[in-house]
Parts: C-alpha cells; structure tokens; sequence
C-alpha cells in the first residue's frame, strides 16, 4: 500500500476524525476568520483608551506597550456628560424593550392565531376599505381637510358600503393571503413610509417621544415575529390545546399557559433578533427623535462633530458600552438560539 | 369556525359587556378570541403600513412646499417619476447615457436573448394567467436592468443609486452567502472549539450598524489607520479610497459582509447540524470525500432553509442605508449612495415629492426582486 503524500495529508484515516492536511486548512480558515472578525472590534476597544495624540499620529497596537490607556473618553462620556449619555442609553433601552415585549406578544397572538383558527375575509370589502382610505388621504393631502374629520366620515362611509354592498361580494381571501400580506410588510422599505409616519406624529404632537418611536419599531418588526412564530406554533401538536379547552380552559388561558411555554426556543430566537434589530436602528429615529427622545445609534452617528472632526475615541466607548445589553440577552437566551431561528427558517 | 366579515366586526365592538363580573367577560372574551388575537397587529399595520405606504403614494404624485409649520400639496401625477427617470435627476437614480460600447452592445443582446429563451420555454411548458402576469414583471425588471448597466456600467459611463443599491444586494449578498455557507460547513466538520467559533462568529451581529460603519472607516484609513503600515509598505500610503468609486463600494461591501455574514452563518449551521447523521456516516463508509458528502447528500437537505435565509437577507440589503452614510456620505458623487439615501438626501433637501418618488421606485424593485425570488426560487426548493 503505497500512499502517496497527496493521500496521506487529505484522506481520513479513520470515519470521525480528518486528514491532517484538511484539518490544517480547517483551522486556518476558521483562525483567520476569527481574526478578521475580533480585530476591528479590538481596535475599536482599544481605540476608546486612546487620547487624541494616540489616534491622529499613525497607527499604535498595544496597550501599555505601543501608548499609554488614558480613560479620558471613558470620563467624558460617563463622569462629565453623563446626562446625555445615560439620557440616550435609557431611552434605548426602554425603547428596544418595550417595542420587543410588544412585537413579540402582538406577533406572536397574530402568528397562533393564523395557525388555528379560520379567517375568511371578502375580497370586496377590503378592496373598498382600501379606495375609502385613499380617498380620505387624498381630501386630508389635496384640500386640507382636518385628519379627524376626514378619518371619521371614511369609517363612516366604508361601514355603510361594507354593509349595502356586502352581500354582492363572493370571493374571500384566505389564511394563507393575511399571513402573506403580514410578512411582505417586511419588504417594505422604511424609507417609503417614514415621512408619512412623521407626519401623522406631528399631527398629533407625539414625534420626539418614546411612545412614537416604541409604536413604529413594533409593527415593522411584527413581520418577522409572525413569519418565525407562525412555523413554531404549527410545528405544536394541537391535542394539547383541544384536551386543555375541554378541560375549560379559554383561548386565551391555552395560548398564554400552554402554547407561549412550549415555544420558549422560538420565543427566545425571535426576541434576540427583534431586540438586536430595534437596539440598532438608525434612520426611523433620525426622523422620529431630535433631543428628548435620541437613541444610541444617533448619539453615535453625532460624534460626528463639524469642525473637530470625528471623536473617535468617544465614538469607540459608546459603540462598547451599546455591545452590552445585547450580551447580556444572547447569554440568557443562548441555548435557544441556533435551533429556534432553524425552525422558523425550514419552513418559512 | 365563524367566518370574518365587517358586519361581525362592527357587532364586536357593538355588543358592550353584558352586565358584570369576571365570568361574563371571561366568556366574552373566549367567544370573542378569534378577533382579540388578530386584531391588534391588523390594527397595528395597517395605521403603520398601509396608511403610510398610500399617503407616500400621494406624495410622490405631488409636489409639496412646506411653509412655516405648513404644507402646500399640488397633484403634478408622474411629474416626479418623469424627473427621476428622464429627467433632470436621470444621472442620478439611472446613470450618465452616452452611447453604448461593443460591451455594452454584447451584453444587451445577451440579457435580451437570456430573457427571449425564458420567455419561450415558459410558454411551451403551459403557462397560467397568474404565473405570466408575475412573470412579465421579473422579465421587465430584469430586462430593464440588464440594458442600464449595458447602457452604463459595461459602456464606461457611471450608473446611478439604482445600479449601486443592485451591486450590494447581488454582489455583495452572493459574497456573504458563500461565506456564511462555507463557514457553516467548515463548523459542522468535527473540529475542536466549534462552541468558541460559533460564539466568536455571532458578534458581528450584534454590533449597531452605525459602530460597523465608523469601526469600518477606522481599518480603511491608509494614514493613521491600523493597516497604514502595510499601506505604506505597498506604496499606497497617499491612496484615498474614498476617492475611488469602486473601491468605495468595495469597502462599504465589506463592512456589510461582516455585519451580515454571522446571520447567515447562523441559520445555515443549524440546518447544517439537524441533516442526519446516519446517512452522512453511511456515506463515509462507501469512501465518498467530504466535498462529496455535502455536495450529494446535505446540501439537497439544507436548501430550503438556505433559500429562505437568503432571501431574509436580500429583503435586508435593499434598505442598506447606514454604511454608506457613516463611511462616505454617498461618496465620492454619487458612487456609493444607496436608494434609500438617495431618497434621505431629497427629503434634506425638503424636496419631500422627490424622496417619495425615489422610495416609490425602491419599492417597486424591492416586491419585484423579492416577490420573483421567493415564487422562482424558494417555493420550488421547498416544494421539490
């Protein structure tokens, strides 16, 4: 048996383990990979320890050795600005919880409730809710009609054409068309809706409030808790539920005692990702918040300061200190992660 | 079951709480259930969504001043589309026209004879009112694209926002597919310290988008940045890659795929682990090579899961926004401005019928790409 080297560097040697040629490549790969992915965020940390002269006279790499760690960014942020910093850290916080518990709750009643019960919706109806409202919007845009007044005689007229017309129409939409139109609302890029969404808060003195910013990031995340949910709750078997109500428990006993405890994993990989999504989202708050109301990424984008140019060192601190919530959730929810984003993705 | 139409959803809100106590109302809401689930994000979107999406609508149709805290609105139609497409804001969401080059000649007529042949086996294979209707689209979109970057990009002239947007969502989603995808298969090897890289690999994710952007203009400054050095040594110290459209690009591609390559990496190394292990081991008892094994046997398994994931990610990069703007503002022109920027940009300047229009043509690129996609590609990996 003559192997030559070729063979023996990437042919196994035995079915678990692998070639030592392979496993070179392997673990070269997978190192480089890991140095591509923590070296900038090094930099970014060691760059927060850095003063001004550090920064702008070429390169230096370690700490105590290459420069001297200076927490004069750290004592900025947190010792002479506090109030700002911890002003926009609260507000995040608040913000990316509240709109996560809500978007997770609301989806995932919308979700289970599209996996069990039957919706049958009449195409012709919602076709005329849809020209009514166009209608309105374009009295309320075009001749200055006062949004109450115009929102009010809409409803008004799209009733009484629901209930002339109603029976004329036969063709129902399905399950399948609501849970579609939920999800696709997630193609919808914010750009296309923010200003209107501006607007409508002006309009009614929420813009620069929590409340504003909580609303718009639960609905733009309920698609993917429905579209990840919906999966989950299908993949539960129904007898649990049926035994339980024949027991006398209500829906909604079934669904908050029985369903949401046994989708913890689905539950926990959608929480992260929405949590991730809405702790990190920049353009809706550029619009919706200006001072009271500022988020993290806007106090970072603002460290873009005119005529100094860019703080980076004070810019490096606030993107450490944002990595932290999001941690310290990944870490309680970790072991859930991997398999509850896989079920959602297999069948979506 | 009862079924859901307005009258039982005016009746809903009718029927006050007959009486008191907890049991009536209890029992009103179980009757009641089918609603009180549904309604709240039904509510919630179409106030958020679908109001929004019509009012913009209106807006890109119009032309909108705004006084003191005031606006004036004036229905000029397509006024605004026509700018964008033919008019004087042309260079910018299509490109500079100015002939087309041998190049860009061969690929038109590539594109159009690729979208020719598709055309006619469609046709051969009995096509359905619906199916030839969605089609027309994807082949409009993909027609009219081909012929812009033949009429642009491969005859020398630069394209627009509406090119550049398309190079991040396919070129640089094609990249971190690949990666994310061969990270996974390299993880799901038997390897030692997978929880470590599984862990390491996940961080990028969990960075604000914004810190990726500054983090990113940090490691590409050629002066004081940490590479310098080897820049220096390369003799490129003086070479302003903000300058250069393509290398911009390539940059803000960049830090995208280190962001988003995690998500990927993610979702496919589950998929990747719940493939049964029986039949990769009874493979590797015939003598099949790994490289055999993951091309015949677990990427048939994981490939629904892959075209969704990709997706997901597609529908992602088209809202790109935060990278170009932290990195270049757009820059240098219009090299590496975004739609979604593109439109941000118009709404600065208070030009807010613009910025409609040009989230309007977003969006409409945006449902084609993803809705072709998902019909053309995910449903038929799920099916088969």
């Amino acid at each position: 048996m003559s192997r030559t080297l070729m063979q023996r560097l990437f042919e196994p040697t035995s079915i678990r383990d692998m070639a030592i040629g392979t496993k070179v490549i392997v673990y070269s790969i997978l190192l480089f990979w890991t140095a591509f992915v923590l070296f900038p965020i090094y930099w970014v940390l060691i760059t927060s320890f850095k003063t001004a002269v550090d920064v702008n006279s070429g390169p230096v790499f370690l700490p105590f050795i290459d420069f001297q760690p200076s927490l004069h960014a750290w004592k900025e942020l947190f010792v002479f600005d506090y109030e700002d910093t911890l002003k926009a850290y609260v507000n995040s916080l608040i913000i990316a919880l509240s709109s996560t518990a809500a978007s997770v709750l609301i989806g995932s009643m919308a979700a289970y409730a599209l996996a069990r019960f039957e919706y049958r919706p009449k195409f012709g109806v919602v076709l005329t809710f849809v020209l009514v409202m166009i209608a309105a919007f374009y009295a309320v845009g075009a001749y200055g009609v006062d949004w109450r007044l115009a929102s009010a005689s809409g409803i008004a007229v799209f009733v009484f054409l629901a209930i002339a017309l109603g029976r004329y129409f036969k063709a129902r939409l399905s399950n399948g068309d609501i849970l579609f139109w939920m999800i696709s609302q997630r193609i919808l890029a914010p750009i296309v809706v923010v200003v209107p969404i501006y607007m409508m808060f002006q309009q009614v003195r929420l813009l620069d409030t929590h409340i504003a910013i909580i609303l718009t990031y639960t609905v733009i995340n309920l698609p993917i808790v429905i579209w990840l949910m919906y999966d989950f709750f299908r993949s539960i078997p129904i007898d649990l539920e049926e035994s339980a109500q024949l027991d006398g428990a209500t829906r909604i006993g079934v669904f908050w005692d029985i369903v949401l405890p046994l989708s913890r994993t689905g539950l926990a990989a959608t929480t992260l990702l929405v949590m991730i999504l809405s702790w990190n989202e920049y353009l809706l708050a550029l619009f919706l918040s200006t001072s009271r109301a500022q988020t993290m990424p806007i106090l970072v984008a603002a460290m873009n300061a005119g005529e100094r140019g860019i703080l980076w060192w004070s810019m490096s601190v606030v993107i450490i200190v944002m990595i932290i919530p999001v941690i310290v959730l990944a870490i309680i929810l970790q072991r859930y992660i991997s398999k509850g984003l896989l079920l959602g993705a297999v069948k979506g | 079951m009862t079924t859901t139409d307005d009258t039982e959803r005016s009746g809903e809100t009718r029927a006050a709480v007959p009486g008191g106590g907890r049991e009536r109302l209890a029992d009103w809401l179980d009757r009641h259930a089918q609603h009180i689930f549904i309604w709240p994000a039904v509510t919630m979107i179409l106030i958020f969504s679908i109001f929004p999406l019509v009012a913009s609508f209106i807006m890109a149709l119009s032309r909108i001043r705004l006084r003191g805290g005031s606006y004036r609105v004036r229905f000029v139609w397509f006024q605004n589309f026509e700018k964008q497409l033919f008019g004087s804001e042309q260079f910018h969401f299509l490109g500079t026209f100015g002939g087309m080059s041998i190049l860009g000649w061969v690929v038109a007529l590539l594109v159009t004879g690729g979208i020719v042949w598709w055309v006619l086996r469609y046709l051969m294979s009995g096509p359905t009112v619906v199916g030839l209707v969605g089609r027309l689209f994807t082949w409009g979109l993909v027609l009219g694209v081909g012929w812009l970057l033949a009429a642009t990009f491969f005859s020398g002239h630069p394209f627009g926002t509406l090119g550049t947007t398309l190079f991040y969502v396919i070129f640089g989603c094609g990249v971190q597919f690949v990666i994310g995808v061969g990270l996974a298969f390299l993880c799901s090897l038997p390897i030692k310290g997978r929880s470590f890289f599984r862990v390491v690999f996940f961080v990028p994710l969990m960075i604000t988008p914004i810190g990726v952007g500054y983090a990113f203009r940090m490691m590409a400054d050629t002066t004081k940045g940490p590479f310098s050095p080897a820049w220096q040594w390369l003799g490129l110290g003086d070479f302003a890659w903000a300058a250069d459209p393509w290398a911009a690009r390539f940059f803000i591609m960049i830090g995208d795929s280190w962001q988003w390559i995690p998500f990927i990496f993610v979702v496919m190394l589950a998929a990747l682990e719940s493939v049964p292990r029986d039949y990769v081991e009874a493979a590797q008892v015939d003598g099949a090579s790994s490289w055999e094994i993951f091309k015949d046997i677990t990427w048939p398994q994981v490939v629904p899961v892959a075209a969704t994931v990709l997706l997901i990610r597609v529908i992602e990069a088209f809202k790109i926004v935060d990278l170009p703007n932290i990195m270049t503002a757009g820059g240098p022109g219009i090299a590496t401005e975004s739609m979604t920027l593109h439109a941000l940009f118009a709404w600065r300047s208070l030009d807010l019928g613009q910025s409609a229009a040009v989230a309007y043509l977003l969006l409409f690129v945006t449902v084609v790409t993803c809705v072709s996609f998902f019909n053309l590609v995910v449903l038929r990996r799920i099916r088969a």
